[in-house]
């Protein structure tokens, strides 16, 4: 260690010329294509869910309807009432499943924390059974408010519980909570449907997680409440940079700890209970694709949060579109193919690398 | 740094506690502006929870700490940030930052969302990781690091906050002897630059006496001795404080109080008191007569 006297000198002189270093500004330029990638990939994927069904159309047939749709033409019908609003869907879900977990998994600092955690599916899937149960609903537009006043309610309920003591809301507290409610929601769910076939016969196609037959009628509701999340989502990663550092470094800096973690959490909550309302749950997504947003951008979630919400969505279409294709003329729903891929890729991601700690 | 403003750190009537446990109880303290603060005492005596009350990171119960003069409460939070800044004990790094990046995070409470990075917190930056002698290892990932050089990293974090007072919880804890002194040395340097307040809590007690000008002993979550450290460190305020018999000699490379503790095993095997030689005598044949094999000379 030089003396004071040099280390006074040498941090006065001339310091501009050392920062940034290089290779950090290359970095940025990195991840910024990486970013342009992923939205051509993206547009890629959106364009093949308009142009791959179950009825084969050809892809001029798809384009024209798309640029002059003609409504004697029942192709262009398929594809403006059924295909487009499915892609949307999915555009949206993904994103916000994408986010929701990175918010998530930031929030608690706990790598393997999903959406799920604050009891949001677990809410969904209750009131939606109770809808169907008490009161006969059947249509997936009443599927969409119930499923989200209950992913609400039983956030609500797991945030209260989790801030409970006296140091208010910790990720762990969060975290048992959040498990011990979704397992009270799941058994008092079973036990409406074990007695009651017509309502499990409904529940059933709601409960896997599905992008099919769901039509603007679906995007509609839900499309602001996610734009408005997305909006906000991508604002918080300095926050969550912040938090990343524990709390006691992030409140030595200055950040507001318990407000930090409310606001993250009604975040979450509106983006991940407006996914569960719109496609049922869906899982592997919000717990998977942060990881690999985080393999390419680093622990920085000012990037981690934009590549989350770009590449979910590419994962969620592409399992949708499989879906399509594996099980023609009948479909795979998408919950279980992002399953299917999600949960290998998930081990070899956990064996490749330890699983960064948050 | 311009130190246009003198900051004044200070706790007035402090009582501290978790949940139903009182820790610190009534006390008050004016840190010396421009030195080096060490708190020392027992464990669980409350030194943490003075320094994190200090930090505002708990809230006390009654009383209240003032910075400037104001109660720390009432300051926004982002602007204390901005004159004082923490360390805690063992701080935890996101896996895979690098050292540039963790730095950089000390802008935090100077930058905005709209307001992003610019030339100042580069420079920032780069002053605190000169400073600290991690400027060459900008690009390397934390968890690749020694123990001290991580150290010397999070104290560039710290630094990089540009407050005038800083505190440190135990910032030589798990470090091997060299690099204790590395860092306690650059706290030293970082003093003597820029006449930064530092508070830090150590265990050593000579290394407290070498590097502190003022020392303030705790016990039982109150202040038991307080001043420079030929004042605190006396063979009667060790034994008060610690329960410990001690000598004190002058350290012989800084002429400082050094802390010799007598123990109860100082002399070994010779001179042990008589019951407890006869019980030692009855162990071990007890251990010969079933085979085992025990140390017998302690």
């Amino acid at each position: 260690m030089p003396p004071p006297s040099a280390l006074a000198e040498s941090a006065g002189r001339d310091t501009s010329a050392v920062a940034p270093s290089r290779p950090r500004r290359t970095r940025r330029v990195t991840l910024v294509a990486g970013l342009i990638v992923c939205v051509a990939l993206l547009a890629v994927v959106s364009l093949l869910s308009i142009a791959v069904g179950s009825k084969q159309i050809p892809f001029s047939t798809v384009i024209d309807a798309l640029r002059h749709y003609n409504e004697a033409n029942t192709d262009h019908v398929i594809v403006h009432s059924l295909r487009v609003p499915r892609t949307v869907i999915g555009l949206l879900v993904g994103a916000a499943l994408g986010l929701s977990g990175a918010l998530m998994q930031g929030v608690t600092r706990n790598p393997l924390a999903d959406p799920g955690i604050l009891g949001v599916n677990g809410g969904a899937a209750l009131f939606v059974v109770g809808g169907i149960y008490w009161f006969g609903l059947s249509s997936l537009t009443s599927y969409v408010w119930l499923a989200f006043v209950g992913a609400a309610a039983a956030s609500v309920v797991v945030y209260l519980l989790g801030s409970l003591g006296r140091e208010g809301v910790t990720p762990v507290k969060l975290a048992l909570a959040g498990a011990a409610m979704t397992a009270m929601l799941g058994s008092l769910t079973t036990a409406l449907l074990i007695g009651d076939v017509d309502t499990f016969d409904q529940f059933r196609f709601w409960s896997v997680g599905s992008l099919a037959g769901r039509g603007s009628d679906i995007a509609g509701p839900v499309a602001p409440f996610i734009l408005i999340g997305i909006v906000l989502a991508l604002v918080s990663g300095r926050v969550l940079n912040a938090l990343s550092l524990g709390d006691d470094v992030a409140k030595s800096l200055g950040q507001r700890v318990g407000l930090a973690r409310l606001f993250v959490a009604v975040i979450v909550v509106l983006l991940c209970g407006a996914a569960t309302a719109a496609a049922g749950p869906i899982g592997f997504i919000g717990l998977t694709i942060p990881h690999v947003a985080r393999l390419v951008t680093g622990p920085d979630y000012r990037w981690i949060l934009p590549y989350s919400m770009l590449l979910a969505p590419i994962l969620l279409l592409a399992s949708d579109i499989v879906g399509r294709i594996v099980a023609r003329p009948g479909e795979l729903q998408v919950g279980i193919v992002t399953a299917v891929i999600g949960a290998p890729f998930f081990i070899i991601l956990v064996r490749r690398r330890k699983l960064a700690d948050l | 740094m311009e130190n246009l403003v003198e900051h004044s750190l200070a706790a007035d009537g402090l009582a501290v506690g978790y949940d139903q446990r009182e820790i610190i109880h009534d006390l008050s303290v004016r840190i010396p502006t421009g030195k080096i603060t060490v708190i020392v005492g027992a464990n669980a005596c409350g030194k943490s929870t003075l320094l994190k009350t200090m930090a505002r990171l708990l809230k006390p119960s009654r009383g209240s700490v003032l910075l400037d003069g104001k109660s720390i409460q009432s300051i926004p939070t982002r602007e204390v940030a901005t004159k004082l800044g923490l360390l805690p004990q063992s701080p935890t790094a996101p896996e895979g930052i690098t050292v540039a990046d963790l730095v950089g995070r000390g802008r935090y409470p100077r930058t905005r969302w709209i307001r992003q990075w610019s030339k100042a917190d580069d420079e920032a930056v780069a002053a605190a990781m000169t400073s600290t002698d991690v400027l060459e290892i900008a690009d390397r990932p934390i968890d690749e690091l020694s123990g001290g050089q991580r150290q010397r990293v999070w104290i560039a974090m710290a630094l990089a906050q540009e407050t005038d007072i800083l505190l440190l919880d135990e910032p030589t804890t798990f470090l091997d002897l060299t690099h204790q002194f590395e860092v306690l040395d650059l706290l030293v340097d970082l003093n003597k630059q820029d006449d930064r307040t530092i508070v830090l809590v150590l265990h050593d007690l000579n290394q407290a006496c070498r590097f502190g000008d003022h020392l303030i002993a705790m016990k039982d979550g109150a202040i038991a001795a307080e001043g420079n450290p030929r004042e605190v460190i006396t063979e009667e305020v060790v034994q008060d404080v610690f329960g410990l018999g001690v000598k004190i000699v002058p350290d012989p490379v800084a002429g400082t109080p050094m802390v010799v503790p007598i123990g109860r095993h100082t002399t070994r095997a010779d001179a042990q008191p008589a019951s407890v030689s006869s019980a030692a005598a009855a162990l071990a044949a007890s251990a010969a007569a079933n085979g085992v094999c025990r140390p017998t000379d302690r």
